[in-house]
């Protein structure tokens, strides 16, 4: 799954893969006519828009690719860089730059295009620009307070206006044709001979429908991760999509005979992990069951991987997702660590064992055991939960005390301008 | 000299996929200011290195950044639109240098502006974690709430003023 950089692509390729980048972006923008000042400023004006039938188009295409590719899983969009939010410096520099942007009739990138192929006032820009940067590093005693206030983190806009991904998006697209056909119209009026004079308008109609099509389309398509996670919160998903079952008895026995072959994965929240948990568990909350780092541990075919919850429900999610993801040997911790506590740690006596979520349906005790047997059975369960209970008891006093946790290495895509 | 520039929703579409490109390969977006900082900041490094080191804004930098300022990734990606931006000059055939500005003010006018447009240009991004193409470009292919409200208020700005400035232009 993509993006490559963090586990696939060394430090050294990846200042490769930028040149190459940089030399696509600039060779496009440069055809453009972002290299011309006269043309960049003109967007303001009215006298050619192309400034905005670029900058919106790219965009619009961009954020499609990311929700299609996200939603085919083959982008992870949590390993993607998402510019932080800053309320007052995003206005304030948003602000700032308009300034620069009528005043110098460039912004960097454009003035380094124009740049390459001799416009001087591009040179002198990037000049001012080098300056303007200088200026604010002697500054930035001042500036400091301002550029890190209200930090609200790698916020969406959808979350931030409280809708769907898919939904912004076609708003968005719809907003964007919009504006291309005002625009035109302004054009024209403004100066007949702009470049709006050139356009074919069947094939521009063409194109423009077809992009609402995709954006129609882009309504219905969410986040793979947000597919599977609504996905396994169904009741009737869990129901048709049984998973391995261990129950608290089993997994004391195997955890007591430090059964290698046994991984547990706990998925409570860290705070409850930390409270209580079995020995060697792992925490992992189920939407972190997607991430790479974890795949090593997942992907050990021959061990047991005992996914346990509270009560069993959320790491049944989390199973499946596992198992979805082609994890094999996946199950599910019968009754969860409250069953475990109270049967095993606890030790209290109960009358039955209860069967486990999706068992009862078929689950009948007057043909499951024999009346005899199911009396000598309940007595071998009681021995051995006598012993169990102090056997984890300790095995969990010691895992406290030993308390070497696995630190987490989560590498991050840097971003930013 | 030809002035024939590609359609602009072909160079737009085209632009999307290289950003769609970069976010795939690399999980961020394209940029250019950050290269400038990295300059300015390799720059005063070099000429004062006690200087850097003290001052917060340098400091932190250089700490975020490689050891070497300059073997960044927007350096290199910047790098590569001169490189690709003088192709696309010698296809063309756009070579020459010329100062473009409006019918109604001097070259020199035209310079003094581009260099006070250039500062606030470097001066805004600083603030605003990224320019047009970090912030507002990127920010939107990835629906940031903060590139996109940056990218409002580019807009915003410019058109709010652009009748006050129309002296440079028109």
């Amino acid at each position: 799954m993509f993006p490559l950089v963090p586990n696939l692509i060394s430090e050294e390729l990846n200042l490769i893969v930028a040149l190459l980048i940089g030399i696509a972006f600039g060779f496009i923008l440069e055809q453009a006519g972002f290299s011309s000042s006269r043309k960049l400023a003109g967007v303001f004006y009215g006298y050619d828009f192309t400034v905005l039938r670029v900058f919106f188009t790219a965009g619009v295409t961009a954020m499609s690719g990311v929700i299609i590719l996200g939603y085919l899983g083959w982008l992870d969009t949590d390993f993607m860089y998402i510019n932080p939010t800053f309320m007052q410096a995003a206005v304030l520099g948003g602000v700032i730059m308009g300034f620069g942007f009528i005043i110098g009739g460039f912004c960097p990138g454009t003035s380094v295009c124009g740049m390459a192929i001799g416009k001087i006032d591009a040179m002198v820009f990037v000049g001012g620009g080098l300056i303007g940067v200088f200026v604010y590093g002697e500054l930035y005693p001042w500036f400091e307070g301002i550029t890190n206030a209200d930090a609200m983190g790698p916020l969406r806009i959808f979350d931030s206006l409280g809708m769907s991904q898919g939904l912004f998006a076609f708003a968005l697209i719809a907003m964007a044709v919009g504006a291309f056909i005002a625009t035109t119209v302004i054009e024209r009026k403004v100066d007949p001979d702009g470049p709006a004079k050139e356009f074919n308008a069947a094939t521009h109609r063409l194109a423009g429908l077809a992009v609402l099509a995709v954006g129609a389309v882009l309504v219905f398509l969410p986040d793979y991760k947000e597919r599977m996670l609504t996905a396994v919160s169904d009741t009737q998903y869990l129901e048709t999509h049984p998973v391995k079952e261990m129950t608290a008895d089993e997994l004391a026995f195997r955890l007591i005979d430090r059964d290698p072959r046994v991984s547990v994965i706990d998925v409570r929240a860290a705070a409850d992990f930390a409270s209580l948990s079995l020995p060697g568990a792992v925490n992992i909350e189920p939407r972190q069951v997607f991430q790479k780092e974890y795949s090593e541990l997942l992907g050990q075919r021959h061990t047991r991987k005992v996914f346990v919850s509270s009560d069993e429900a959320e790491a049944r999610k989390a199973a499946l997702i596992a198992r979805h993801l082609g994890y094999e040997n996946v199950y599910v911790l019968c009754g969860g660590i409250d069953r475990f506590v109270a049967q095993i740690i606890m030790n209290t006596p109960s009358t039955a064992d209860e069967p486990c979520r999706f068992q009862r349906a078929a689950y009948d005790p007057q043909t499951a055991v024999p009346p005899h047997d199911e009396l000598r059975q309940a007595k071998d369960t009681e021995r051995f939960r006598t012993k169990a209970s102090v056997a984890m008891q300790a095995m969990i006093k010691e895992a406290k005390q030993k308390s070497v946790k696995p630190v987490k290495i989560v590498k991050k895509v840097a971003g930013g301008c | 000299m030809k002035t024939t520039y590609m359609n602009p929703y072909l160079a737009g579409f085209l632009l999307g996929l290289t950003l769609l490109a970069t976010i795939v390969i690399t999980g961020r977006g394209l940029g250019a200011s950050g290269a400038l900082k990295s300059a300015v900041v390799a720059a005063v490094n070099t000429v004062a290195p006690q200087h850097a080191h003290e001052s917060k804004f340098y400091a932190e930098n250089l700490r975020s950044l490689h050891e070497n300022p300059l073997k960044a990734w927007l350096v290199f990606e910047v790098l590569g639109v001169v490189i690709g931006g003088f192709l696309s000059g010698v296809v063309s055939d756009r070579l020459a240098f010329v100062t473009e500005k409006g019918p109604r003010i001097t070259s020199t006018m035209r310079l003094g502006f581009a260099l006070i447009g250039g500062l606030l240009f470097g001066l805004g991004a600083q603030f605003a974690r990224g320019c047009t193409s970090g912030a507002a470009l990127s920010g939107m292919a990835v629906l940031s709430t903060g590139g996109i409200i940056t990218m409002m208020a580019i807009f915003g700005t410019g058109y709010a003023i652009a009748y006050f400035f129309r002296r440079l232009w028109i």
